[in-house]
């Protein structure tokens, strides 16, 4: 069946495996040329994109490209500026970001981008699975591409975190007001630290935020990794969690990537106003001294 | 880091990753994850018996065997400590970071000797000049997979 964006909030947010394969074929990807649209794989794991990749592809990874090497935080303008350029990619350019485990790093590659204003960055439904498991063209092949210089290199942008990034003290301020736990059902209700079969990254207390709702991320998710449709996804957040799109809301999770899934889907699938994620999540919730856990 | 060396194969290993740039230290991590022997047939289907390593982001399992056999092939005479080791792993193709660990551990410890093994030193995983490659938030799987094969290993030396 053709998928049909058309029926989500922001309809081009998203790009099929089959038209990102007729892009391809017509020889539009990965040119580094004005008009062409720059593919990024971001991916867990760090090794994923050197097995083969979408013809075209460039690695951008979550941790060496985008989190400060020092300060937990994200790189700053220059850096950004710096890793754009010489991935040949520009302010107008069309970037289109995969990825493996449901594109959760891919999200969160796309949430990183838009903080710095990239206007047109997309996902590909079904990520780097789907494009496989179609049987597609996967090649070790890395595209030289020309990294931007001069005036045509990234512009430095300032960050701006506020409208969709939300910090501890920020949480702290909305209490009471919609948060959406999208961890497993044993990480909310506290029983465990971390994701199941995941590795401990040290949690002092286990919980939610008080008042936060529990949807697990994968909830949003088909078998092949695509989104579910519209309708399906606001009988989830809508009618079940009764989350209201005019309202203001946050996301958290972990770490702050399964949490930049959900944010997509409600800023751009259900066209939420006001979605923040708030990426220090249950590693500094969980962590902090005094603040309110619930279990 | 401790001073305490590693032993000869792995050093080399780290010798080698060390001199390397970073970009071409994940060539050769790919290397050593496409170089990770097959587990072998008496295993097929058996990861319920194999230990999870549960610091890995991605299903990946081991299983140490202590040699109980001389080298011609009677009952092993020789003390515990000097039995040799083996190590068996599975990962998916889908981890190849995680293989790429499981490889290194493979290739600079297998056919040791049980003393050999256990002299290991736990910060091991921090001297192949990785962290700035992969992030030493990645690093905490290897950690995970050095810890367990010391453990089974000094276990399974015991039972011999």
């Amino acid at each position: 069946m053709a998928s049909d964006f058309t029926q989500y909030a922001h309809p081009d947010r998203l790009v099929s495996t089959d038209w990102l394969a007729e892009q391809i074929a017509a020889g539009k990807v990965g040119t580094g040329a004005d008009d062409s649209i720059a593919l990024l794989e971001s991916d867990e794991d760090v090794l994923l994109y050197d097995t083969g990749h979408i013809p075209g592809a460039l690695k951008l990874d979550w941790h060496q490209d985008l989190n400060d090497p020092v300060m937990r935080d994200y790189v700053d303008a220059e850096q950004f500026a710096k890793v754009m350029s010489e991935r040949g990619i520009g302010r107008d350019t069309t970037v289109v970001i995969y990825g493996d485990k449901n594109n959760w790093w891919a999200a969160y590659a796309l949430w990183v981008m838009s903080l710095f204003g990239h206007e047109d960055v997309r996902l590909l439904d079904g990520g780097r699975a789907k494009w496989a498991a179609e049987g597609r063209e996967l090649t070790k092949e890395v595209p030289s591409v020309t990294a931007r210089t001069g005036d045509a290199a990234y512009p430095v942008v300032e960050r701006d975190d506020a409208p969709i990034r939300a910090f501890k003290d920020d949480v702290l301020a909305h209490l009471g007001g919609p948060l959406v736990d999208v961890r497993s059902p044993g990480e909310f209700s506290g029983e465990l630290l971390h994701m199941p079969d995941y590795p401990q990254e040290g949690a002092m207390r286990g919980g939610h935020i008080p008042g936060a709702k529990s949807v697990p991320w994968a909830r949003a998710a088909n078998e092949d990794g695509t989104f579910k449709s519209r309708d399906e996804l606001e009988a989830i957040y809508l009618t079940e969690q009764g989350l209201d799109p005019k309202e203001a809301t946050v996301a958290y999770c972990r770490i702050g990537e399964r949490s930049s899934h959900t944010w997509f889907v409600l800023t751009h699938l259900l066209g939420f106003d006001n979605v923040r994620n708030y990426d220090g999540s249950w590693t500094e919730w969980g962590n902090s001294v005094r603040v309110p856990v619930e279990k | 880091m401790s001073d305490e060396p590693l032993p000869a194969a792995l050093a080399e290993i780290a010798e080698d990753f060390a001199n390397l740039p970073v970009p071409q230290r994940l060539e050769l991590l790919l290397e050593f994850s496409e170089g990770l022997p097959e587990l072998p047939e008496r295993y097929a289907g058996r990861l319920g018996e194999m230990e999870q390593v549960h610091e890995c982001q991605s299903p990946l399992f081991l299983v140490v065997e202590v040699g109980d056999e001389g080298p011609d092939g009677e009952p092993d005479e020789r003390p515990a400590g000097e039995r040799p080791v083996h190590l068996f792993f599975s990962a998916p193709p889908e981890a190849p970071t995680t293989r790429g660990f499981a490889g290194i551990l493979h290739e600079g410890l297998d056919g040791l000797t049980v003393e050999e093994v256990l002299a290991v030193p736990d910060d091991a995983p921090f001297r192949f000049a990785l962290g700035e490659a992969v992030s030493p938030l990645r690093l905490r799987g290897m950690v995970g997979m050095l810890s367990r094969i010391k453990r089974q290993t000094a276990l399974k030396s015991q039972a011999a």
